[in-house]
């Protein structure tokens, strides 16, 4: 393998980013690599890294999927809200809210009702063919409300053990979040590769005419991947909250729904529809989440981490442009037309 | 028509594109006050030299020279302020508009920098009338019929004081009075000196409108001519052409043993099945193991047929048997579930998904059969991807290449493959050789014949007579949307066939 | 050609006939929907609560909402083209900051209100140049504003700054009377000023034309020969300076910058120009509409606050029903027409 296939490769501009990132961060804070082990427990830059990525790359995982079939899910924040809202007010309105029991039934139903809100993302988009952008608009800004309705415009603190071991807690000596982000990574990816879904998704989303005459049924294959990410964001929503032990409907999973966005653009996957990579999207995500740290380690004030965001996303965007590839292109082809001219003089 | 100075001349014009060569040294002219046709089959280089000449496409070489001055346009706009302006097939106005501004729009009068409404509708007003079109410039263009839309676009061309006016198939979607409308506005125009450039696929209008013609072929000229001096038939041998094959002659042992198993039921029949404005209903029966050629000009209704019996397209009227039995399909996967199986015509955007590869374009429609929770296991794919590859000689021979990187020869093959791949019982193929070169032409027809032997039906549809002539056991004609001929290709010789193209006949004439 | 002339049976027949017309017309189906549907809530609000009739009320919306209107008639522009524009709550804030920060720093409002104007402006022209030559969907591109934005929002200050400058001040503070006992802000005024140019320039100059030509088919508009790329970035540009103006405005109507301001003022931009009959498609819609959308948003405010019993999270809930209606309304209507 030459550079030049290197550099091709769609993620070799992501994974440079990443690497650009971590070095920065090893600089400024020579100690960014060390991992140390806690009451059994790793603790370190990098696992906080991962684990305060891990919401949104559970939800851009669920993205990628929905941006390979030529759509968008603006309602993931929102999703978040309500998930995070119904299962503290079942808590909090139990007898025991310590019992696992409770917890269970709680996750149970915010994972339900996230699950219809998915099939009516998906009817709007598949059935009535509305566009995917419109369509998820609609429950994005009446999502936080309905959140407010069922937490009455309280900020529900929640004093549930198992409950917040979901956000916080530690299994094998890794956060369990963490390891939540990883089984439905894996999933997703065992999902989409070991059946032919991921197959019949890129079909879709390169090709629908093409794809509809060769008898692939894209209403219920639309109807899967809003399904499988409003359950992502009510994961995530769950996760956050059990953070923060509380549901605030208002700023639970706000700015979400962008960030798991960009961490699906920056994984090289176009918003026009087609090939993906889950892979890309997992970089994307470690990207975002490092640019926060690298924020706060650098010792820029970390309100400033938005610019820095901006700045990535327009780098990206320019670099995957096509038109820029056409300019690129044609630069080299002139400059080897006046090598050519040189020799020949 | 005067031999005096063209209103345009352009020499030696060629276009390329990556891979093909879209015009090859192209030469027209076109005098004014007449009207001047250009003919030829998909593909032959009809709309690029339009675009040539109004500035979409850049010109590789050549020189066009307008009323004996060279122009070079890089945009339409120049190309419609000296005077060259273009009414598309696919009305290329804006529907959420009124007429007025659709007519209007970028030249409207303006009063101290404001727009001047009243005279903008004036202006709209005194063109529709001298078209005699009588309707409500301030009324939407979205709620007219296609036909008024087009002569909205032909008054927004006249306006533009035009001295070339092209209509590219601008009687697609009119009537027969709707028809006779448009060629006395021609009339005048041509009256007026503009020099009118008309491209239509409905050889009676061709005959009926234009002074002279001019024919291409894959991207060269064919020749020049005066209508009144070209047979009607002459016209269709030029514009389909006569290929020298490389294609040893097929053996035609096949075509015998079809003869007895007419007495059996048909595959597939279909009985008075049409779709307004679209085809007209007709009936057609197809045999198990036989080759049926499906013969006409672009336009003619071919592929409409072929997209409703797929259920690409739904019937309005008729039905379908499938063994006897009446089926009702209406979307492609039915169709697929019946094993008839529609590979189309327009291989971009309706065949290959281009950024797959080649191993998942193969399987993609088995796979869509199975349901995507039961997976093809990768071994399986792997052989099937194999065993096409080796079987249709796809290069290069490797699954993993994506289809994008394949040549049109080589992707038509995979496409083949992902048809075959599920065992179609009837397989309707729209112009699997075009744009393909030689070898792969050979090899695709060979591969057809073969199947038929084998037991599987196939209705082969090409603007190729020989091609249709070579393969098929009986070959049925359509002609303006009309069914005109179904008949069995005993010693029929692509003379008889031309003649019905050309100039239709019954099947009662013919058989 | 064949056009059937309908005779007219009778003036009745006619009249409905018309207002069916009227109604299933993708142009102006929605806005009279709208119109219908603001009328309703003022009955209601009319009927069950008392000093809902008082014309204050009305000024109050006009007041309230001044700063959203000019938000909502750059958002017409650019969704008229069929684009979206996301960056225009987070540029609204930043205005207001830099506003606040620059008068803290002692500047005068004669230069800091031209200079926000041009700011805003030029990042509106950043993002059409992104959008148009770089082919960079609109959404991806003005969200990249957002963040920008937003950020920047923070870096000028963490913290509220509040104004002291006395031009603000009078600004704010100044009522113009139009009745006794009724009177709006200049602020209003300038709105209403904006409309009036947005209005002229959409429906008389050749700029405006080619907006909605755009949005009905930018393939087509290219081929008429219309200035499509230049249109397509000036729409941007429009958006822009409309966000900086309302940022002007916010800052009369609160006397502060705050980073985390009108965060979400982008949905409501956005629901006010879809609930005001903009087809999201872009090609129909009218900058009155969208007036008329920011009004139905603003009453639906009004009236949960009159009611007292109904909790503000229940405005976010009408809005998103309302979205739907209107959005599955212009879905039937579009796809009956074409």
């Amino acid at each position: 393998m030459n550079l030049n296939t290197v550099m091709a490769h769609r993620l070799f501009w992501p994974v440079v980013m990443l690497l650009v990132l971590l070095i920065i961060n090893l600089l400024a804070f020579p100690g960014f690599f060390s991992i140390q082990v806690r009451d059994g427990h790793l603790f370190g830059s990098l696992i906080d890294i991962l684990r305060n990525g891990s919401p949104t790359l559970m939800i851009a995982v669920g993205m990628t999927l929905v941006i390979a079939t030529r759509g968008i899910d603006l309602s993931v924040g929102a999703i978040c809200a309500i998930s995070g809202a119904v299962a503290c007010s079942i808590i909090l309105g139990s007898s025991d809210p310590g019992s696992p029991a409770t917890v269970a039934v709680a996750v149970g139903v915010s994972l339900l009702i996230s699950l219809v809100l998915g099939v009516w993302n998906g009817f709007l988009v598949a059935v009535l063919g509305i566009q995917p952008i419109i369509a998820t608009l609609i429950l994005m800004t009446a999502g936080r409300g309905v959140a407010m309705l069922i937490t009455e415009g309280q900020i529900l603190t929640v004093n549930s053990p198992p409950f917040k071991a979901i956000g916080s807690g530690f299994f094998l000596g890794l956060p369990i979040s963490v390891l939540i982000a990883a089984v439905i990574f894996v999933f997703a990816l065992v999902l989409t590769r070991r059946t032919a879904l991921g197959l019949m998704i890129e079909a879709v989303g390169i090709n629908p005419e093409a794809s509809r005459l060769a008898g692939v049924r894209a209403r219920g294959l639309l109807i899967t991947v809003y399904v499988f990410t409003a359950v992502c964001a009510a994961i995530a929503g769950l996760v956050l909250t059990s953070n923060q032990t509380a549901a605030d409907a208002n700023n639970t999973g706000l700015f979400i729904e962008l960030d798991a966005i960009l961490a699906v653009v920056i994984g090289g996957t176009s918003l026009a529809g087609g090939r993906y990579s889950l892979l890309g999207t997992l970089i994307g995500a470690l990207v975002i989440q490092t640019l926060v740290t690298t924020v706060y380690t650098v010792g820029i004030p970390p309100i400033a981490t938005m610019v820095f965001k901006a700045a990535v996303v327009t780098a990206v965007c320019l670099l995957q442009s096509p038109r820029t590839t056409e300019l690129i292109e044609s630069a080299r082809r002139r400059q080897a037309h006046r090598r050519a001219k040189a020799v020949t003089a | 028509m005067t031999e005096s100075q063209p209103a345009v001349s352009m020499e030696n014009i060629s276009i390329e594109f990556p891979g093909v060569k879209a015009l090859d040294g192209v030469s027209f002219r076109m005098f004014p006050g007449e009207v001047h046709s250009l003919l030829g089959e998909n593909g032959a280089g009809k709309s690029t030299l339009i675009k040539a000449l109004t500035g979409v496409y850049r010109i590789d070489s050549g020189v066009i020279t307008l009323a004996g001055e060279e122009v070079s346009f890089h945009s339409t706009a120049e190309a419609q302020a000296a005077g060259v302006s273009t009414v598309y097939q696919e009305v290329n106005l804006l529907t959420n508009l009124t007429v007025a501004e659709n007519i209007m729009l970028g030249r409207e009068p303006r009063r101290f920098g404001f727009i001047d409404w009243r005279a903008t509708r004036a202006r709209a007003a005194e063109l529709l009338a001298k078209l005699h079109l009588d309707i409500d410039p301030n009324s939407r263009l979205g709620s007219h019929s296609l036909a008024v839309q087009q002569l909205v676009a032909i008054a927004r061309a006249t306006d533009i004081h035009a001295r070339v006016l092209i209509l590219d198939e601008p009687t697609s979607s009119l009537d027969a009075d709707e028809v006779q409308e448009l060629f006395r506005i021609i009339r005048e125009l041509k009256a007026d000196g503009v020099a009118i450039l008309f491209v239509s696929h409905f050889l009676d209008q061709v005959y009926d409108i234009s002074d002279r013609l001019t024919v291409l072929r894959n991207g060269k000229l064919v020749g020049e001519y005066l209508t009144d001096e070209l047979l009607r038939i002459e016209l269709v041998q030029k514009m389909i052409g006569k290929e020298l094959t490389v294609l040893e002659d097929l053996e035609r042992k096949t075509k015998q043993q079809t003869v007895d198993e007419h007495e059996l039921t048909p595959y597939v029949r279909a009985i008075g099945l049409g779709r307004k404005g679209s085809i007209e209903p007709l009936d057609l029966d197809v045999y198990e193991g036989e080759v049926v050629g499906l013969a006409g000009l672009l336009g003619s209704g071919r592929t409409e047929l072929a997209r409703i019996l797929s259920g690409v397209d739904r019937a309005d009227a008729g039905s379908l048997e499938i063994d006897g039995e009446a089926k009702r399909i209406r979307t492609p996967r039915q169709s697929i579930r019946d094993r008839i199986i529609y590979s189309s015509e327009n291989r971009r955007e309706e065949g290959i998904v281009d950024e797959l590869t080649v191993r998942d374009n193969i399987v993609l429609a088995l796979q869509a059969d199975r349901g995507w929770f039961r997976p093809i296991p990768k071994k399986r794919q792997d052989e099937l991807a194999e065993s096409y590859i080796q079987a249709l000689n796809i290069r290069p021979a490797n699954p993993d290449a994506l289809l994008k990187n394949l040549s049109g020869g080589n992707q038509q093959k995979v496409l083949l493959a992902r048809w075959l791949a599920i065992a179609p019982r009837l397989l309707i193929l729209d112009e699997p050789t075009r744009g393909i070169d030689v070898g792969a032409k050979a090899e695709i027809q060979k591969l057809v014949s073969n199947l038929a032997e084998n037991g599987m039906s196939v209705l082969y549809i090409s603007a190729e007579l020989e091609e249709v002539l070579r393969l098929s056991h009986r070959i049925a004609v359509m002609r303006d949307r009309r069914m005109v001929a179904d008949i069995e290709n005993d010693d029929l010789t692509s003379d008889t066939l031309l003649a019905i193209i050309a100039d239709g006949a019954t099947t009662e004439a013919v058989a | 050609m064949t056009a059937t002339v309908v005779t007219p049976s009778s003036p009745i027949a006619t009249a409905a006939g018309r207002a069916r017309d009227w109604l299933t017309n993708p142009k102006y189906g929605p806005v009279i929907v709208t119109a219908v549907l603001l009328v309703g809530m003022f009955v209601v609000g009319a009927s069950r609560y008392r000093g809902f009739t008082n014309p204050q009320v009305i000024a109050n919306l006009f007041i309230d909402n001044a700063y959203l209107i000019v938000l909502a008639v750059g958002m017409t522009f650019v969704i008229l083209t069929g684009g979206i524009d996301l960056s225009v709550g987070a540029v609204l804030a930043m205005s207001t900051m830099i506003a606040a920060s620059l008068l803290q720093a002692g500047w005068p409002p004669a230069i800091i209100i031209p200079l926000i104007l041009v700011a805003t402006s030029l990042l509106g022209l950043a993002v059409g140049l992104m959008i148009h030559y770089f082919q960079i969907q609109p959404f991806i591109a003005t969200l990249a504003a957002m963040f920008l934005a937003r950020g920047l929002c923070y870096v000028i200050s963490k913290t509220t700054i509040s104004i002291t400058d006395p031009v603000f001040i009078a600004l704010a503070q100044t009522r113009i009377p139009l009745a006794p006992r009724l009177s709006i802000t200049p602020s209003v005024i300038l709105a209403i000023g904006l409309v009036i140019v947005a209005v002229v320039v959409l429906h008389y100059s050749r700029l405006g034309r080619t907006v909605y030509a755009i949005g009905g088919s930018e393939a087509s508009g290219v081929l008429m020969g219309l200035p499509v790329a230049r249109t397509k970035v000036l729409v941007y540009v429009i958006s822009g300076f409309c966000s900086g103006l309302a940022g002007v405005l916010y800052s009369f109507y609160t006397l502060s910058g705050y980073a985390l301001t009108a965060i979400g003022t982008e949905l409501d931009a956005i629901a006010a120009v879809v609930i005001g009959g903009t087809l999201l498609a872009g090609g129909y819609g009218f900058v009155l509409g969208s007036v008329l959308g920011v009004l139905v948003l603003g009453t639906i405010q009004t009236l949960i606050t009159f009611d007292g019993n109904l909790t503000s999270w229940w405005t976010r809930i009408f809005i998103g029903a309302l979205l739907l209606v209107f959005i599955v309304l212009q879905k039937v209507l579009t796809a009956r027409r074409t």
